[in-house]
């Protein structure tokens, strides 16, 4: 059926917003960061695994396990060498710090690889299909994308809403002073905060380097998306994210078949409708609660 | 007890030797045509664009406390309005520059509506995907050249040498319009006034001062030089896409100059256009390793030197060209 | 020797000076009442103590160890724990999370999850809500079962009375008591004097950043006391 199938798509391909659209409200949410640098750092997981491959013969897929944990420690670097010093003297130092990392490791990519296309080649799982009825086929990999993507979001709820650091967590971005009282360490939660966004970050980066093709100048579109997802869903609520990620989805999804270069546009307007219409997201206020 | 006699004064000495060595260096760029080459008008042209952009991005963020990653959309903006003011709607090019940045400037109000929703970090977030949406819009635009982009047509009938100069006079007036323009208005009850939103917005709000309002208006000027400065740097280059005009390469300039510069002052964007060129010369030959450079030196100095480069000059040797502030002179006779 | 030993103790609001020459001391087990009136200094002198401004190291001295200027997380683990001004309860955590994040330091000690429903019943019968739905006595209630989760050495209370109701005041002053007698050492800041005076071993009154009296509640009348808040 005409309509279906990119909707379907679109959900599906919401998923994969959905992570990149995870770890920028997580940071957001514990420590009143945007990291304008994290698309560009989902790029650089990508060519960490594009190297990986080469060098080891992996499928990116298994490379995984050796990028998630290099871009787990590169987030605690970041935040415990640079971000934390930017962090309680006002909009301008996270936000220079952070696109000047943008920069740099766009730059530093264009610098290792060129500026040519890329791709990573999981040995065609990403071509084959599922037939769901006569009419219509979904994609193996954008349907492991999505299960991978709210396995994710499943996960950290449990870790926010079910262990002792998750609270912490919680209780720091809530009040930072008074979770200092409780004997929470801030600089050191911020570290592991980021490192966790970044590990997964790091898993929306090779699966989308997976999905499409990608070059070192990739990096902004993801931030972007990222943010209209959160700002879509709302924040404060992981399914919120989840919702988000997919409404946008769908939009690029149905503006791309109506158009081709419509696709993006599509997501922009629908972004900036809500914006407008309800700024505040469409699923905002669900607080992150244990029951 | 009688309170010490004391003056409020202006200018200090450092100040009016600058003006009459300002005044000097702008009669030598005014006549730089006559004594120059092309290339080194071309450089000017491009050096003051950096500056201006520079200026308006400073302005934004070190005086109303706006930071902005989507100035590029007003690069881009005026850009195409030049295009289409020039060449579609006839109108001489030159005066189109300006025109162009009242295109600009009129498109920033809806824009703010749209951005003013959001605070700190996903205002920069917000302002970059508005240049985002401009950029695509142009990009799908067939009477603006899509993709591809367009030239200038309406600067052929002229000799090339005139038209290089009339460009860099044009880049001169520009220039001084934005220095004076930046020192001027700080000078005045707005530049107090956007002085006390930088430092506490409730405090100012409770004073009378409008902050939205102050806010709207640096920010359509703002626009309003990125626009201009768009404009002439396209009618320098002649040719525009929109992949070029929308880059947010035009933001890491201005942020980064800003930023090493010094926020906040008004030489601040000089030197650190100064600095951006002598980097740029020096790492000519190595690809974009000077904008990763730049990059880093911009983390550096925003977390360890955040007065920037002119700061730091400033405080060792109490030295200001443009002085914004009032001095409390004590034991002198009050002045007029 | 000593619990809390303060010696000369500066602090500034950057260049602002707020405390000047603070000597003071609290033994174990005592409960010793910080009284004066509003911008005196002596939530200034709570945050010193408790971490959250700096300060010259030596000035602060616990078990004999210096630990003035260490960051308040690091004070936790010392045992020095406070229970802040405002309550300051974490409204994304339910009542039990917050006495849960309490104990995030994981101290050793008498103090349990059972052993503060005990104390504060009415927190087991609100144990799932959010933290902030209590009303004003109850999330003092909260704040308080809160810091004794960490297992304190010596507790901080921050004006404890401020926004409650005289029947609210009194009954958290009665589990004050039962948390004292207990042998908890504390340090009590107070507006109402006369509700402080009757839990504590000794009284500091200070007056804009100095102390301006010190002494045992029953040796000193009311109107030393009155003239060393005031300053008449």
């Amino acid at each position: 059926m005409a309509v279906i199938d990119p909707i379907v798509q679109g959900i599906l391909l919401g998923g994969l917003y959905a992570l990149f659209a995870t770890g920028l409200s997580m940071i957001f949410g514990v420590m009143r960061l945007v990291n304008l640098a994290h698309g560009d750092l989902s790029i650089l997981a990508a060519f960490l695994a594009l190297v990986t491959v080469r060098v080891t013969g992996l499928n990116p897929l298994l490379s995984l396990a050796l990028v998630v944990p290099a871009m787990f420690c590169l987030g605690f670097l970041l935040q415990r060498g640079v971000l934390n010093f930017t962090l309680g003297r006002g909009v301008l130092p996270p936000v220079l710090a952070t696109f000047g990392f943008s920069i740099i490791i766009q730059n530093l990519l264009l610098e290792a690889f060129s500026a040519d296309s890329q791709r990573l080649n999981p040995g065609g799982i990403e071509t084959a299909s599922i037939a769901l009825g006569d009419r219509l086929a979904i994609g193996w990999f954008p349907l492991i994308t999505f299960v991978v993507a709210v396995l994710v979001l499943v996960g950290l709820q449990i870790f926010v809403s079910r262990t002792s650091l998750g609270r912490a967590f919680r209780a720091t971005s809530d009040d930072q002073d008074a979770a200092e009282l409780m004997g929470i360490n801030n600089r050191s939660l911020y570290g592991l905060a980021m490192a966790i966004s970044l590990g997964i970050v790091a898993v929306a980066g090779v699966f989308l380097g997976i999905r499409t093709t990608f070059v070192p100048s990739s990096g902004p579109d993801r931030l972007l998306f990222a943010f209209e997802a959160v700002i879509i869903g709302g924040l404060g609520s992981l399914w919120g994210t989840l919702a988000g990620g997919v409404i946008l989805g769908v939009a690029q999804t149905i503006g791309a078949k109506l158009s081709p270069g419509w696709g993006v546009l599509t997501g922009h307007l629908v972004f900036l409708a809500v914006l407008l219409w309800r700024p505040t997201g469409l699923f905002a206020g669900a607080m992150k609660r244990s029951r | 007890m009688t309170p010490p006699a004391f003056a409020v004064a202006r200018s200090t000495l450092a100040s009016r030797i600058g003006a009459v060595v300002g005044a000097v260096l702008l009669v030598a760029l005014a006549t730089l045509p006559l004594w120059g080459n092309a290339s080194l008008m071309r450089m000017l042209i491009e050096f003051i664009s950096l500056l201006v952009l520079a200026q308006m991005w400073n302005l934004l963020a070190g005086y109303a406390g706006l930071v902005s990653i989507g100035q590029q959309a007003y690069v881009g903006l005026g850009g195409y309005a030049l295009i289409v003011l020039a060449d579609d709607v006839g109108l001489n090019p030159f005066v189109s520059v300006f025109l162009a940045g009242l295109v600009a400037a009129a498109f920033s109000i809806p824009t703010a509506a749209l951005v003013f929703r959001f605070r700190g970090g996903y205002f920069a977030v917000g302002t970059w995907a508005v240049a985002e949406v401009y950029r695509l819009l142009i990009a799908n635009s067939p009477r603006l050249g899509s993709g591809s982009g367009r030239t200038l047509a309406a600067v052929f009938p002229l000799a090339r040498e005139t038209r290089e100069v009339l460009t860099y006079w044009l880049a001169l007036v520009i220039a001084v319009g934005a220095i004076l323009h930046g020192y001027l208005h700080l000078r005045s009850r707005f530049g107090l006034g956007l002085t006390a939103i930088r430092d506490s917005e409730p405090a100012s709000e409770s004073l009378g001062i409008n902050v939205f309002r102050t806010k709207l208006w640096v920010y359509v000027i703002a626009s309003f030089g990125g626009g201009m400065t768009g404009a002439l740097i396209y009618l320098n280059l002649l040719r525009i896409s929109p992949d070029a005009a929308f880059t947010v390469n035009w933001t890491a300039f201005m942020i980064f100059i800003a930023v090493i510069g010094g926020i906040g002052t008004i030489e601040g964007p000089i030197v650190g256009t100064v600095v951006f060129f002598l980097l740029r010369e020096f790492l000519a030959d190595y690809g974009s390793w000077y904008l990763i450079l730049l990059g880093l030196i911009a983390v550096v100095v925003v977390i360890r030197y955040p007065q920037g480069l002119w700061g730091l000059i400033a405080d060792r040797w109490d030295v200001r060209f443009f002085p914004v502030q009032r001095r409390v002179r004590l034991g002198s006779r009050p002045v007029g | 020797m000593s619990l809390l030993s303060v010696r000369e103790l500066a602090a500034f609001y950057g260049d602002f000076q707020a405390l000047f020459g603070i000597t003071l001391r609290i033994d174990a087990g005592e409960t010793v009442a910080v009284i004066g009136s509003n911008g005196a200094g002596k939530t200034t002198f709570l945050k010193a103590i408790a971490g959250l401004l700096p300060v010259h190291s030596e000035a602060v001295r616990f078990a004999e160890q210096p630990v003035g200027g260490r960051p308040a997380h690091e004070l936790v683990a010392l045992g020095i724990v406070m229970v802040p001004e405002g309550r300051r309860i974490f409204p994304s955590l339910s009542v039990e999370e917050n006495l849960k994040v309490g104990a995030y330091g994981k101290r050793r000690g008498p103090w349990s999850l059972r052993r503060v429903y005990d104390l504060f019943p009415i927190l087991a019968e609100r144990a799932d809500q959010p933290g902030t739905t209590l009303s004003g006595g109850e999330q003092q209630m909260l704040a308080i079962g809160r810091a004794l989760m960490a297992n304190p050495r010596l507790l901080l209370f921050d004006e404890i009375s401020l926004g409650l109701a005289p029947v609210m005041v009194r009954n958290i002053y009665h589990a004050m008591s039962a948390i004292i007698s207990g042998g908890t050492t504390a340090l009590v800041v107070e507006q109402d004097v006369s509700q402080v005076l009757q839990v504590a071993d000794r009284v500091y009154c200070f007056r804009k950043g100095r102390v301006s009296l010190e002494g045992r509640p029953a040796d000193l009348s009311r109107e030393q006391i009155s003239a060393a808040y005031f300053g008449v």
